[in-house]
């Protein structure tokens, strides 16, 4: 056996979410010449720290269940109800502590959606994908019968302490809900990369004859899981509806695509086993970016898809050449070309006992 | 609960049954693996002897019967991974063994890590043992493989040889290696097979499941045959030759041809 020479540029791959940061970059780069107006003043990136937050804490969530090796559909939908019944909460109960309160209610009820997927997918086996799908149906269907078919205006938030928590201005103009999915954002990459559940989720996705083998609880760890990305998504639904004080009748819809995108563009990969919450922090922004951006630009926005389209294929592709695993094979590649491979031709056939004829 | 009598036993399974739905994976399986022996299992694909290893290993319980380990009555209703693990049963698998994604300290601590409070990974202490086994007990020196490495650019002989490192770390009892070797080349075959002498040597015990009769029989100390579920025949080293043995199988197995064709 030769010894694996690492390639020069195998740190590259090493640093989490390095290509999608480059792409980021390079996408603002080519804003700030093509759009100098917009994107040299400050305020279009206090508006990305606006409008980014609520994609980007569900992608956060979706980055574990991807790296589960499982799909969740149905956050989109919990962005409506658990903002829907943050507005009713807000509504029914009284100050000071009704805001709270409800603040709770809404973390909870995202929870119980969370909780009901990982029932379906784990005790029932139902795969996520359908499961997930039924439950995006179910709970945005839900919340318009109960918001009786209309959007609901939180009236008095905007003075109230919640408002301020969540998405005041920071010295006056830097958006609170930025922070807080940069707080989440580093909270899930240490659970994901350096405690005990992150590790559990990484082989549940890998393998999960593996991981059962090795005495994980694969059922639980899936429940966990789904729970997990129920909360969150109605963490980011608490971002949505407190900033725009409304409750909307179609808030999240737009949401599943975009954020889907995000997570893959990040380097999450979708066979599981693997994920990037770094790659998931700048992939949301290069999405949450690129409508704004492309329009700032003046080339019109029937423009936007078809460079988003190219801005995704570009940044997967990126990925690909540039993460660790690509590199080292490819320097390991090396010296099998030019001694002819280090595969064994001593390999036998294994004799089969010749039994039963079945 | 301790049964006297079968202390010399490493571990001993009565009247095992196993249904998966309606279809009887295993019915009858009465079997005791001696202190410090190697038993070579054998038996067609399908015969029920990784349903027989998971239910040795706590992966799931069977429907019915009674597992003794070290001469004490297991509790099947609350035996897992987790507990075989503490009864120092350990699993090598074909392909079962390792995360391929996953880098191998993760490998080496799956499901046993030592964690800091709240549950984070004490990932200093993990890296070093990792590379303490690597070194020590495996013998990966100079290759460029490390704990950072990832599972996937591993070869199949290296992959066996973490599993078995790993085995051998947690200080196993029996270590029960199900076709360790069926996508192994010849030189990496025999280093499993001078690592199942090891285990001999250290007063350790051994199911040792393979296609490859000649191998199983130059490492056990008995052979137990699997049919169908059953447990059809337990034959000692010393009574049989290699040639007898390979006779007894292919008989038996046009032996149970006939009976189909009827
Ligand atoms: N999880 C399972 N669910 C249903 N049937 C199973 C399961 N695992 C094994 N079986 C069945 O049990 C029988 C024995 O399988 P197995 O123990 O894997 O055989 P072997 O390892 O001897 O090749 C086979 O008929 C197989 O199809
Ligand atoms: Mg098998």
């Amino acid at each position: 056996m030769k010894p694996r020479k690492s390639s020069p540029l195998s740190f590259l791959g090493k640093i989490e979410g390095l290509p999608i940061a480059i792409v980021l970059l390079v996408l603002y780069i080519v804003f700030i010449i093509t759009a100098p107006l917009v994107f040299q003043g400050y305020r279009i990136y206090m508006s990305f720290l606006q409008t980014v937050p609520p994609l980007l804490v569900c992608g956060l969530g979706l980055t574990f269940v991807i790296t589960a090796g499982e799909i969740d559909l149905s956050f989109s939908a919990v962005m409506a109800f658990s903002g829907f019944i943050f507005a009713w909460g807000y509504k029914t109960f009284p100050a000071p502590w009704g805001p709270w309160f409800s603040v709770l209610l809404a973390l909870a009820s995202g929870g119980l959606v969370g909780y009901i997927n990982g029932l379906l997918v784990a005790k029932l086996r139902v795969p996520s994908i359908m499961a997930t799908l039924a439950a995006q149906f179910f709970w945005s269907g839900l919340s318009v019968l109960l918001a009786g078919g209309k959007s609901w205006s939180i009236e008095g938030i905007t003075t109230n302490i919640v408002h301020t928590v969540f998405v005041g201005r920071l010295f006056g103009i830097v958006p609170a809900q930025a922070f807080w999915a940069l707080g989440l954002a580093i909270v899930l990459w240490f659970i994901l990369n350096r405690h005990k559940f992150g590790e559990e989720v990484m082989f549940v996705g890998d393998n999960e004859d593996v991981a059962r083998v090795m005495g994980i609880n694969v059922e639980a760890t899936k429940i966990k899981l789904f729970t997990m990305m129920g909360v969150i998504a109605a963490f980011g639904a608490l971002l949505l509806t407190i900033e725009m004080n409304t409750y909307f009748d179609t808030q999240g819809a737009g949401f599943l695509l975009p954020t889907m995108a995000a997570v893959f563009i990040g380097g999450t990969s979708i066979a599981g086993g693997a994920g990037s919450i770094v790659g998931s922090f700048f992939g949301a922004y290069i999405i949450g970016s690129l409508d704004a951006g492309v329009v700032a630009t003046g080339i019109g926005g029937y423009w936007t898809q078809l460079v988003s389209g190219l801005v995704m294929t570009a940044s997967v592709v990126l990925n690909i050449l540039i993460s660790e695993g690509s590199i080292a094979r490819f320097a390991a590649r090396l010296p099998r070309w030019a001694t002819f491979g280090r595969s064994s031709p001593d390999v036998e056939t294994p004799k089969i006992m010749k039994k039963g004829g079945r | 609960m301790v049964d006297n009598t079968t202390e010399s036993y490493a571990l001993r399974m009565v009247n095992i049954e196993k249904y998966f739905g309606l279809v009887c994976a295993l019915r009858n399986i009465n079997l005791e693996v001696g202190r410090n022996e190697i038993i070579g299992l054998i038996g067609d694909n399908g015969a029920g002897k990784s349903t027989m290893v998971k239910i040795l290993t706590g992966v799931y319980p069977p429907t019915s019967g009674e597992l003794y380990v070290a001469g004490r009555k297991v509790d099947l209703r609350t035996y897992n991974v987790k507990k075989a693990h503490e009864h120092g049963i350990e699993t090598v698998y074909q392909d079962r063994s390792l995360g391929e994604k996953q880098v191998l300290w993760r490998n080496f601590f799956i499901g046993r890590e030592i964690t800091l409070p709240f549950g984070f990974l004490n990932v200093k202490k993990e890296k070093e043992i990792s590379s303490e086994i690597m070194v020590n007990t495996i013998g990966f020196r100079g290759k460029g493989i490390t704990v950072d490495s990832n599972v996937s650019l591993l070869s199949g002989g290296e992959r066996q040889g973490v599993a078995i490192g790993r085995a051998m770390y947690f200080q196993a009892e029996l270590i029960i290696l199900d076709e360790p070797t069926t996508a192994l080349s010849l030189k990496e075959v025999q280093k499993v097979i001078a690592f199942v002498q090891k285990i001999k040597e250290g007063g350790k015990s051994c199911i040792y499941i393979s296609h490859d009769i000649e191998d199983v029989y130059e490492i056990s100390d008995r052979f137990v045959i699997m049919d169908r579920g059953e447990i059809v025949a337990s034959i000692a080293k010393k009574d049989i030759t290699l040639k007898a043995l390979d006779e007894f199988l292919l008989e038996y197995s046009h032996g149970m041809k006939d009976k189909e064709e009827k």
